[in-house]
């Protein structure tokens, strides 16, 4: 009660006022400034490319039509690389979650004998590392260039994920619970599958999540490993047709003139954009409660 | 005498007590057995995908040629690295990595501090809630959408800047196509990008301040400003500590996908960096030593960076705020 009366007291000072008028222009600019870009590509892929080229779409769509909707859907190429995406981001995840999971745990045992040793081991990799070419050379030698192991294994664990594990179940694994089923004779391996992996859903889906993310929006691993079309992710088609304007032919063939063309395959720019981002943002929801989670984890100094 | 006797007693105990040691470590890596074998795939890969590498950089000092393997190959010594540092691309990709990471450094370091302070005052929950939720959105926008979107955004003929130019009556600009332009292009685009995403840490640590500390400045008649500064800042000062050191170890590593991405023909002069440099050098001419030795330096400066780094910050704040 006390603190209340206090509480309005103060804020009706007037340094509060202009202090508290200032701040939320200042955040609701930041606010329209993160929205605008995204809702501009929203309102430009669903109106008239004309109109989106004269620079005369600006707040909301004109002349709407979802040409360019349906137009992506007759792009093969597309397609092909959101199937591929969907299918490298889900079995990288799957790998990289299970190696990480797992020895995080390892590291976060402290009866385990050489475990600063182990740590070391794995901490290296974070300030050191062999650079481009020579993990080129190490993937080439393994016969992988060129096939879907190549954008799967080479970066399936991250020292800074497998951190994190470490921190959570240290942190939230009791010691007692170990020994307890110790002395009734559950193993190291059953204990990790039937009491540590069912008690850690969260770190599981924070750390599943950093994965998947970094996956789908992946675009390094197959510039350099692949060359056949048909193995592309979503991101190298999009990086073709957004930045190098390469769009195919038989998509835009039937447009009249140039000009036409061109404008088709801006509209096609907006809605891949779109297209892209929508499995993302499906997620979003489910992403955002888990993310701050794991950042946090991550911040704590283990 | 009595001395001499008494040392070698607690020698005998210390050298039992070290058998005994070794025979429970013994004992206790028999026990876990298991548990290295849980972790053996990983360090497995790590050793194939990251220590072979490191072992492999090695091609830096040699020249190799594909006939002849990495081991065939003759050693150069420092052959590599003095063309390097006698070639124009080394002022040239040295000058853009360290302009850009600059740049980032000063200005994408504060504002998610700022961000994070602001909005720590907000009170309206739904506001606040809806701000921070928002403020991440760009962070899982690939790189590649990022850039087509500023190509979008900043396209002479359609976009909305320059529609904006010309409403105002200027003339439209190409603003990828004028080098100078595009570290700032680089640097803006991320503060739209990662603010939110790297404010998270500091919104988290700013909401753990017990409301104690507010309602005792209260009663002395701090305003909100005053708050913000004698107890806001001094209780994030820690985090920011660290995230300092982080983000200044990574100044040689400017990101490869979104300065590469951005590069044309036109702005090239200004937007060739340490790491597209190695790329283009390594696999695109096939320079396999040169890039190598390329991506060496780099990663040895870097290196240099977070340890002086880490060490300065530890001895300025008494060895509280540091990595290790």
């Amino acid at each position: 009660m006390a603190t209340k009366a206090i509480k309005s007291h103060i804020n009706n000072s007037r340094a509060d006022r202009v202090f508290n008028f200032f701040n939320y222009i200042v955040l609701a600019l930041v606010l329209v400034g993160v929205l605008y870009p995204l809702w501009y590509i929203l309102i430009a892929s669903i109106s008239d490319p004309n109109l989106v080229t004269l620079g005369k779409v600006t707040l909301y769509p004109k002349g709407v039509t979802f040409a360019g909707y349906k137009k992506v859907l007759e792009y093969r190429d597309v397609w092909i690389g959101f199937r591929n995406s969907i299918f490298y981001t889900v079995a990288f995840t799957a790998l990289s979650t299970a190696l990480t999971v797992s020895s995080g745990y390892v590291l976060s045992r402290k009866d385990l004998v050489g475990r600063k040793l182990l740590t070391g081991f794995f901490m290296v990799c974070m300030f050191f590392n062999g650079g481009l070419i020579p993990t080129y050379m190490v993937v080439r030698s393994l016969g992988m260039i060129d096939t879907v192991w190549a954008v799967i294994v080479p970066n399936c664990v991250w020292v800074y994920n497998m951190l994190i594990a470490r921190t959570f179940f240290s942190t939230t694994l009791p010691d007692e619970m170990l020994e307890a089923t110790q002395i009734d004779g559950c193993t190291n391996l059953r204990f990790f599958f039937r009491f540590a992996i069912p008690l850690s859903p969260s770190i599981i889906a924070v750390i599943a999540l950093f994965y998947a993310v970094a996956q789908w929006n992946s675009f390094f691993d197959a510039l350099v490993y692949l060359k056949t079309k048909d193995l592309y992710p979503l991101q190298i088609h999009l990086r073709n047709i957004l930045l190098m304007n390469s769009v195919d032919s038989s998509v835009v063939g039937d447009a009249a003139s140039m000009d036409e063309r061109q404008r088709l395959a801006d509209m096609l720019k907006y809605v891949l954009i779109i297209v892209s981002s929508t499995p993302m943002f499906i997620l979003y929801p489910f992403v955002q409660k888990y993310f701050v989670k794991g950042v946090m984890i991550g911040a704590v100094k283990g | 005498m009595q001395g001499g006797q008494a040392a070698t007693v607690q020698n005998a105990a210390s050298k039992s007590e070290k058998a005994k040691e070794r025979a429970f470590k013994t004992k206790l890596m028999k026990r876990n057995w298991d548990l290295y074998l849980l972790i053996l795939p990983t360090v497995l890969f790590f050793i194939i995908f990251k220590y072979v590498p490191m072992y492999g950089v090695q091609i830096a000092f040699r020249d190799f040629r594909p006939v002849d393997g990495i081991w065939g190959s003759a050693w150069i010594g420092l052959d590599n690295f003095r063309r390097f540092f006698t070639s124009y691309q080394f002022s040239q990709t040295l000058v853009n990595t360290l302009t850009i990471s600059f740049m980032s450094l000063f200005i994408n370091f504060p504002i998610p501090v700022i961000f994070a302070l602001l909005l720590n005052q907000v009170e309206v929950k739904w506001f606040k809630k809806s701000v921070q939720t928002v403020s991440y959105v760009p962070y899982f926008i690939s790189t590649v959408v990022m850039v087509g979107l500023l190509f979008s955004f900043l396209s002479p003929t359609s976009g909305p800047i320059n529609t904006l130019i010309k409403a105002t009556g200027g003339t439209p600009i190409n603003f990828l196509g004028v080098p100078n332009m595009f570290k700032w292009i680089y640097v803006f685009s991320d503060t739209w990008q990662m603010t939110g995403y790297n404010a998270i840490i500091y919104i988290a640590s700013l909401s753990g301040i017990s409301p104690e500390y507010y309602e005792a400045a209260m009663v002395d008649g701090a305003s909100k400003f005053k708050r913000m500064l004698y107890i806001d800042i001094p209780f994030l000062i820690p985090t920011v500590c660290v995230m300092f050191i982080l983000s200044a170890g990574r100044v040689m590593s400017v990101g490869f996908e979104k300065a590469f991405l951005m590069q044309t023909p036109l702005n090239l002069t200004k937007s060739e960096i340490i790491s597209t440099f190695v790329y283009k050098t390594g696999l695109v001419q096939s320079d396999f030593s040169f890039s190598t030795a390329v991506s060496l330096f780099n990663t040895v400066v870097n290196l240099v960076l977070i340890v002086s780094v880490n060490t300065v910050t530890k001895k300025l704040s008494n060895g509280e705020n540091s990595l290790w």
